[in-house]
């Protein structure tokens, strides 16, 4: 009961004085209607609905990875994160409640496509089941890398600087753009590799039938990937930051 | 045993050793002092004990609590102010409050309650609706010490809890620990200024260079430095070439000339007043001061430790908030 007043307390702070700011909303919004207008402009006549997992996965992909790494990044400069160090709830507790926040900017992040979709497609044949759990794993999986990211930055600028070093190839390499099919055969095992690769396939089958793999493999292999690096995260924030 | 009761604690920073070995214990209900110079490892200790760092070696326990093993329980009965606020900037006094209590599990009605009458006993009233960022120094500190306070924690931590803040606000922070020994909490503090920890603790280390050289209650200190007894006076003559007449006539005694003119008999055994007054009088020196000098802690310090005072001088002025 009271490691769940701090998880709720913290989420609700970190919401409130970051992910609701206005730049942040406006970021959110923004970034993902310019990501979706871009691609229309680009492929003039092409389907929206084709388009759609890209543009939700990145969407989530972009509002999540450094949201987090920059937070935390910020408040152990100002040293207000040795307070969650401090307080007596579990380390889990504390690194759940802080990458809920992010995960659910992200998923905010990705109904603006949908919203905006909506309005030039009947979405009635996408499978919501499937797109949702999805779409808070792939959530969840990018914030939880960030983290990993942020456990190793030293600033603010370090931390952003290197999320868009694995952000920029990861989007390469996980078959959004281009499909797996074509990525350079010695390049595949890495697309293997990313979370994303998984959150995207499901995506593309529960938006336009276009999945490669089983969901339920996929769906497996999210949780784990969220599970291995949220114990990498607790671990090395456990290592790192009580020296 | 102790409520907090620390053996042989080390811990090092590369090839540095910051605390050397150190081992002390707090009584429940006392407030401890922890005296040193910058850099002796003040902070470096409390951080041990507090969870945010790991020891080289030693052992903590709080309230019977093997630290290293239980923290988070260790944790709970613990209110910890460090020597920089850290509270969030972008929330006002109130709601770092209620975030704050909400971290040790306390509800929503109950955060609410305690916040207001914190605010109110540290005069922040009308600083709570302003967002933190606002606040002058010694408001910051107030604040991180209520919020420290939130959960009625059993033993609080404040690591330098008046240094470089105004005159009022260190005299009121002064006044709340004083105040919160007799609610029964026990209190560790760290300190350059002397005179705070005489007035406040009941127990006081020295700490130098990451080693304890001496420690005890202040009684008990005073007395550890067999330091005699001193009389001041102010002549209206320059007295200097009395100087070895006068302390062939009382036995044992020393004379100092201190700068101001003023002259120090120093003896071991105490020298009443009077046959002194005879003596300058019978030279037709008029005496406009005469008193019995006090010893103070900052005397023992500086027997104990070696440190000339004029060092902890330049501390004070540094900080601010001495007196
Ligand atoms: N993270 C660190 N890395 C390396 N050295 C450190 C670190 N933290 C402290 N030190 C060193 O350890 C010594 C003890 O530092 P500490 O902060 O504990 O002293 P202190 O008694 O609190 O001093 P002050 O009165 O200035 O606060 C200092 O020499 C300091 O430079
Ligand atoms: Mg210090």
């Amino acid at each position: 009961m009271k490691g769940w007043i701090a998880f709720l307390n913290i989420l609700k702070k970190d919401v409130k004085t970051y992910y609701l700011k206005p730049p942040n909303i406006s970021w959110g919004i923004i970034f993902p209607l310019s990501w979706t207008l871009m691609q229309l402009i680009r492929t003039p006549g092409g389907s929206i609905l084709q388009l759609l997992p890209g543009l939700i996965s990145m969407s989530v992909l972009f509002g999540t990875t450094s949201m987090l790494a920059v937070t935390i990044t910020f408040e152990r400069s100002g040293r207000s994160f040795d307070r969650l160090l401090l307080a007596p709830i579990s380390l889990s507790t504390m690194v759940l409640a802080k990458i809920m926040g992010a995960v659910l900017f992200g998923v905010f992040n990705s109904f603006v496509p949908v919203i905006f979709a909506a309005f030039f497609v009947n979405l009635s044949a996408v499978n919501w089941a499937l797109v949702l759990p999805a779409v808070f794993l792939i959530a969840a999986t990018s914030t939880l890398m960030g983290l990993l990211i942020a456990v190793s930055a030293k600033q603010v600028f370090e931390a952003q600087t290197f999320s868009n070093f694995f952000r920029f190839p990861m989007l390469f390499l996980c078959g959004l753009f281009v499909p797996l099919s074509s990525v350079p055969i010695f390049l595949r095992p890495l697309s293997y590799c990313l979370p994303l690769t998984y959150g995207t396939d499901i995506l593309n089958g529960a938006i336009i039938g276009a999945g490669t793999l089983s969901p339920l493999l996929c769906f497996g292999v999210l949780i784990a990937f969220a599970l291995a690096l949220f114990l990498l995260c607790r671990h090395n924030i456990n290592r790192k930051w009580i020296m | 045993m102790g409520i907090v009761s620390v053996t042989n604690l080390k811990k090092t920073y590369g090839d540095f050793t910051a605390v050397d070995g150190i081992s002390f214990e707090i009584n429940e209900g006392e407030i401890f002092g922890l005296l040193g110079p910058n850099g002796a490892g003040k902070t470096s200790t409390i951080n041990m004990i507090i969870g945010l760092s790991r020891p080289a070696a030693g052992e903590i326990l709080v309230d019977g609590i093997d630290v290293r093993t239980q923290l988070k329980k260790a944790q709970a009965i613990m209110g910890i102010v460090p020597d920089e606020s850290n509270l969030y900037n972008e929330m006002d006094g109130f709601e770092n409050l209620c975030f704050c209590a909400s971290l040790y599990g306390m509800r929503k009605e109950e955060r609410e309650a305690k916040a207001v009458r914190l605010l109110e006993q540290f005069r922040l009233k009308e600083a709570g609706k302003r967002p933190f960022k606002a606040y002058s120094k010694g408001m910051r500190r107030k604040l991180t010490i209520a919020a420290a306070l939130i959960h009625s924690p059993r033993i609080l931590f404040l690591d330098e809890p008046t240094t470089g803040i105004d005159v009022e606000s260190a005299r009121q922070i002064r006044e709340m620990i004083a105040g919160l020994k007799k609610q029964g909490t026990t209190v560790l503090l760290t300190t350059h200024y002397i005179e705070e920890a005489e007035r406040l603790c009941d127990s006081i280390a020295f700490i130098v260079k990451g080693k304890i050289v001496a420690s005890g209650s202040v009684p008990e200190l005073m007395q550890s430095v067999s330091h005699g007894h001193a009389i001041q006076l102010v002549t209206d003559k320059n007295v200097e070439s009395l100087a070895a007449e006068l302390q062939g006539r009382f036995e044992g005694s020393r004379v100092e000339i201190r700068p101001d003119r003023s002259l120090v008999l120093v003896s071991e055994r105490r020298i009443p007043l009077l046959p002194v007054m005879e003596f300058f009088d019978k030279k037709g020196i008029a005496v406009y001061e005469a008193r019995e000098l006090r010893r103070s802690l900052e005397d023992v310090f500086i027997r104990l430790t070696g440190i000339e005072s004029a060092v902890l001088k330049k501390e004070k002025e540094k900080g601010g908030g001495g007196r």
